[in-house]
């Protein structure tokens, strides 16, 4: 049986990466179908349809959808869910959101974050912040599953699916959309950039946190944070990576004044490169660490940065 | 108006992770175990929902083994007023799942017809990220996850939400099933006395199997193992090293 895909949508365009990232895991599985469900999301599904290895992507354009709300979208998802054994999307917070309430919905039994497809019901998964793997043999009919999109390789946009616009009935009335309030950046997004530059409670301040800016920008990186930070208010909640905060795997990581809590560690573990600056020694992060540098980070970080713009340059 | 809020008896917090070597999961015999950190904020926003007015009744309700009484006695010393533990299983390693643990909530929700459940919106064991919202489609209630902000006003509450690119804010109609991210509060300690006083706190114990509950599990586990190790690297002198080192490497 095919695989539906519910696309990751940002307002009515087509999150890519993540995207593509959930067609990776899907593809082994069967015929991938991806559904996009917003208003005005032609733009979306003719994204989607350049993925390759889909074979079809459904667009309802419909206001209804438009937010992102989980209730309407969890039940246009069961109601095409017939012709599908497998429902996936990647692990993001709006799939996180919706995919349970579907599975629900279905009766069966949720498996969010995998990383890594065994086969069409078995399946590994992050458990314990990440300290233990379990691998987990699904006995549904149908599988809801959340992808980690860490783990899988985008594919490439090279392909053609036809688009079918189909339309559904459903209303939605349990909960209305408000407001969002999502900062404008120029900078690579943190679960798909290929550097990423964070900050811990070393880096003692919302001012201070200017210069982990600086460097990341040097860098072309996103930039994240540890919990510590973020609690401390020095840095928003979007940028916290960790068990419960973004999981990110990019090229290089750099480790700013975090000491390394394994709930931070969980969400950077598979960094290929992880650079650690610390001015504790026994610091944690840096039993993770490819290179470390014990010392200030307030001289250090700078003088990385100069660096950086000579040999960038 | 009453709120309902489960909490789950985890490993702590602060206490290491041991993977058995036979690959059968995660040792939790003899380990210090308690309320998952997600469900404390949800007892604590209850708890300050009553002391504003906004509910008059807190119920707490845990779903495990018969220990778990140690977690709701946790959640009635901070504040809660009743608690209801579900015997599901009678071995602490034998996790029940959160559709079994929805459709469980459900049958107490249908008894107790709270104006809405606060939950943890995931456990630090299973790391799932599900129970709230499995029992919000249960119930055919409305749902809002991750809040970092909740405020009840007459049949609707307003929640601010945690999104991936800042955040969302929401208007749901009550009933409503609401999990919480953790910026929403800061649990507060029971004090010595409020710990004596929750001894004398009602804590009613029932069986799963009586409510009528399946929770026979739909995922078979076939191992649990260690994360790949990844090797500690080496301490650089400065930072000329670590950009030569990086180059090298082809990192920059």
């Amino acid at each position: 049986m095919a695989v539906l895909i519910l696309a990751e949508l940002n307002g009515n365009q087509l999150s890519e990466d993540a995207t593509a990232k959930a067609v990776s895991a899907a593809k082994e599985l069967g015929e991938v179908h991806v559904l996009c469900a917003s208003s005005d999301c032609s733009g979306a599904a003719q994204s989607a349809a350049k993925l390759s290895g889909v074979a079809k992507v459904l667009c309802i354009d419909s206001g209804v959808f438009g937010n992102g709300m989980a209730e309407p979208i969890a039940d246009l998802v069961v109601s095409i869910s017939d012709d599908y054994e497998h429902i996936i999307a990647p692990a993001t917070n709006s799939a996180k959101n919706i995919l349970p309430r579907v599975a629900a919905l279905l009766d069966v039994m949720v498996i969010t974050d995998i990383t890594a497809v065994v086969n069409s019901n078995t399946f590994e998964r992050p458990i314990y912040a990440g300290n233990a793997i379990q691998t987990v043999e699904s006995s549904d009919q149908k599988k809801v599953i959340s992808v980690r999109t860490a783990n899988f390789e985008a594919v490439a946009a090279s392909g053609n699916a036809n688009i079918e616009n189909i339309n559904s009935g459903i209303v939605s009335s349990l909960s209305e959309w408000m407001e969002d309030k999502v900062a404008a950046s120029d900078r690579p997004e943190l679960t798909s950039a290929g550097a990423v530059v964070s900050g811990g409670r070393g880096v003692g301040s919302d001012t201070d946190f200017a210069m982990i800016e600086k460097l990341a920008d040097k860098l072309g990186a996103a930039v994240g944070a540890s919990r510590a930070a973020v609690d401390s208010g020095y840095a928003p909640n979007d940028w916290q990576v960790g068990q419960t905060g973004k999981v990110v795997a990019p090229d290089l990581y750099v480790a700013v004044g975090i000491s390394g809590a394994i709930q931070h560690l969980a969400g950077m573990r598979t960094s290929k490169v992880i650079v650690a600056i610390n001015t504790d020694p026994d610091a944690p992060i840096f039993t993770k660490a490819d290179y470390g540098i014990v010392g200030d980070l307030f001289k250090i970080v700078p003088l990385l940065t100069e660096e950086f713009k000579k040999t960038l340059s | 108006m009453k709120v309902l809020v489960p909490v789950k008896r985890v490993i702590d917090y602060n206490v290491k992770v041991r993977v058995k070597a036979d690959g059968a999961g995660v040792d939790l015999a003899n380990v210090k175990m308690s309320m998952n950190p997600f469900d404390e904020i949800a007892v604590e926003e209850a708890i300050r929902l009553k002391e504003a007015g906004k509910v008059d009744e807190v119920v707490v309700v845990s779903i495990g083994v018969e220990k778990a009484q140690e977690t709701l006695r946790t959640a009635l010393a901070m504040g809660a007023d009743r608690a209801i533990l579900v015997v599901a299983t009678d071995d602490v390693h034998n996790d029940i799942e959160p559709l079994a643990v929805a459709k469980i909530l459900k049958k107490i929700v249908e008894k107790e017809e709270p104006g809405i459940v606060i939950c943890g919106k995931q456990a630090i064991d299973n790391d799932l990220n599900a129970t709230g919202q499995m029992l919000s489609a249960l119930l055919g209630w409305s749902q809002a996850t991750f809040a970092s902000e909740l405020s009840i006003e007459g049949d609707k509450a307003i929640v601010t939400r945690e999104v991936d690119g800042g955040l969302q804010t929401i208007k749901v109609n009550l009933p409503s099933v609401v999990t919480v991210d953790l910026r929403l509060n800061e649990p507060r300690y029971a004090s010595l006395p409020n710990i004596m006083k929750a001894k004398k706190k009602p804590l009613d114990v029932v069986n799963a199997e009586d409510l009528g509950v399946d929770v026979s599990p739909r995922l078979k586990i076939k191992n649990t193992g260690e994360p790949e190790a990844r090797a500690a690297g080496i301490k650089v002198g400065s930072v000329d090293e670590l950009v030569e080192k990086l180059k090298e490497m082809g990192a920059v």
